[in-house]
């Protein structure tokens, strides 16, 4: 192809992929008669009412918080219990282990529709019904498949030397985990990590079946309450949108190799 | 071998460690994967199981309104959803890829400039859309409008007609990030030499591509379209920012995860969750069966063509 066609589809579809979020971002800044007046204007006069009001009167904070904590703590503990079950997994010669493999294994493909109903009861049962922990507890299990996965395949690979090594200093299993392997799986780690926090910060389906208490609600179900109450308040929605989105923006940016690892792992066959 | 051997861990300690991971996966996971599979075989009254009713859930969710004539639609708009995704990326997402392998000094920009929508949650582009596509103040109509093209301008999520087409491209929209960044990746792994013995033979750059390098992307297109599938069968953040839960208007843009949705938690019938399984059973049936059927056949036309 000619060099100025290859440019104008690159460039071309650049602007389809990124227009619309540019225009989120932008749309934000302006107040709702211009937003009529204009819809293809750009923030002359750029305002930060409409954050304000997201953030305060729509409970955005409250959203967001809820989110930030979800998210955090179920990655820390799916990531922390992945690891462990990992380093089993890849170090240990037992037939039963190769069993468990396959069972964590096939979770990859879980029918989350099917299951939802009775976590919904499972929860209830237990006292955790529309609370932040039943969501962190779930989204932590529903988690494992992918992390054991990605984690032993790493672990698998490193060479076993420095473990014997340990070992005849007189380490124990555990103590040989945390001062030998961790520091060499930190690269998968990032990779889990990062690839688990984008789909759990987005998830809409759990929240808007498990949690009933708006005070719970994280960032998604929130907007749904939200698109409800603003309809005409078109500025404050824009606002919102990029509220939910900004976080995983500066995750990207921070981590584009880690996702672009997670999101290719296993591809190569 | 020999150092291989004195690493293993003992049994027990092994088993130790998995402990917390197998504990947290079989209460959250197996254990409602296991009691889902026979809800569907009991009738229920709210949320009390009454009695065993063997196949009767499906059967019912086959015969009666409205279950019998909702469930085809949802299903072919969910098959509608799949062909949309499909068309645009191995049209639009391996063209790109393409022209971005041979371009080593833009690729990496480029590829996150075009993964963006796919990070973005897809709850969020579905009412940026929604927004986007406004008849008040959408930019959407307001540019055909600019270019002179006012009388294609329309109220899109409004009329039936447009509204699953919506759905279908914006789902697309944000989908065909995935499938580019694989596609570059299976390229980046391809073996150069055969490009370019083919390049020596005197090969047009588009034979080169129908002919050495479309094929050996084969099984990576094979791999991206069972996910591709999977995800389109269980697609619902994006038609419920769109349509809602009854797939408005008129049900257009009604597919199988609102339907299972609406029947699990928004029905009232008091055998909700008998025939809601039912339906979330169906979904699974239908996901495995298609997707090991379409990895067997394509494993065969792959060894066909080598």
């Amino acid at each position: 192809m000619k060099r100025a066609a290859v440019h104008v589809v690159l460039w071309g579809y650049a602007a389809v992929a990124l227009l619309p979020l540019l225009i989120m971002v932008w749309n934000s800044f302006r107040s709702d008669q211009e937003l009529v007046a204009e819809p293809l204007g750009l923030p002359v006069s750029p305002s930060f009412d409409a954050y304000q009001e997201a953030w305060v009167e729509a409970s955005f904070s409250t959203y967001f918080l809820n989110s930030v904590l979800v998210t955090t703590a179920s990655v820390v503990l799916s990531t922390a219990v992945s690891l462990l079950a990992a380093y089993a997994l890849a170090r240990s010669r037992s037939r039963l282990m190769g069993v468990i493999e396959q069972v964590f294994v096939s979770g990859l493909m879980m029918p989350v529709f099917l299951m939802i109903v009775p976590i919904f009861y499972l929860l209830d049962r237990v006292g955790l019904a529309s609370t932040r922990t039943g969501l962190i507890l779930v989204y932590a299990a529903v988690s494992i498949p992918f992390s054991v996965f990605v984690l032993s395949t790493f672990l698998r690979q490193l060479p076993v030397e420095l473990e014997d090594a340990a070992r005849i200093d007189g380490a124990g299993p555990l103590r040989t985990f945390w001062s030998v392997l961790l520091p060499l799986v930190r690269p998968a780690v990032a990779t889990v990590v990062v690839f688990r926090f984008v789909p759990i910060w987005n998830d809409f389906f759990y929240p808007l079946i498990l949690v009933r208490d708006r005070a719970q609600y994280t960032l998604p179900v929130g907007l749904t309450t939200f698109f409800g109450e603003y309809q005409t308040s078109w500025s404050t929605l824009f606002a919102g949108l990029v509220i939910a989105t900004l976080p995983l923006v500066l995750l990207f940016l921070v981590a584009t190799r880690q996702i672009v690892a997670g999101l290719t792992a296993g591809m190569g066959r | 071998m020999s150092g291989r051997r004195t690493a293993a861990l003992p049994t027990p300690v092994a088993l130790l460690f998995l402990l917390p991971a197998a504990a947290l996966f079989g209460i959250f996971v197996l254990y409602p994967m296991a009691t889902a599979l026979t809800y569907s075989l009991f009738s229920w009254r709210g949320t009390a199981q009454e009695a065993f009713v063997g196949l009767d859930n499906f059967v019912a969710l086959f015969t009666t309104e409205p279950y019998r004539s909702q469930l085809p639609r949802a299903f072919a708009h969910n098959a509608l959803l799949f062909a949309g995704a499909m068309v645009v990326q191995n049209s639009v997402g391996l063209l790109l890829a393409y022209v971005l392998h041979r371009r080593e000094r833009v690729r990496r920009l480029f590829q996150v400039l075009y993964t963006m929508p796919y990070l973005v949650s897809p709850l969020v582009v579905g009412y940026l859309w929604s927004l986007l596509l406004s008849p008040l103040f959408g930019p959407v109509n307001a540019a055909l409008r600019a270019l002179g093209l006012g009388s294609v301008a329309q109220p899109w999520l409004g009329d039936p007609d447009t509204a699953l087409w919506v759905v279908v491209l914006v789902t697309a929209w944000q989908w065909v990030g995935f499938p580019l960044l694989i596609y570059g990746a299976a390229l980046g792994s391809l073996d150069p030499t055969m490009e370019e013995a083919a390049m020596l033979d005197g090969a047009t750059s588009r034979q080169r591509f129908w002919h050495v390098t479309l094929p050996m992307l084969l099984p990576v297109i094979g791999t991206v379209s069972v996910l591709t599938f999977i995800f389109s069968m269980e697609a619902f953040p994006i038609p419920y920012a769109l349509g809602g839960s009854n797939g408005s208007p008129a049900g257009a843009t009604d597919v199988m995860s609102l339907l299972f949705y609406r029947t699990a938690f928004n029905s009232g019938a008091s055998n909700a969750i008998g025939i809601s399984s039912a339906v979330a059973i169906v979904l699974f049936v239908v996901i495995v069966g298609v997707s090991v059927l379409f990895t067997r056949w394509f494993r065969k036309v792959e060894r066909g063509l080598t």
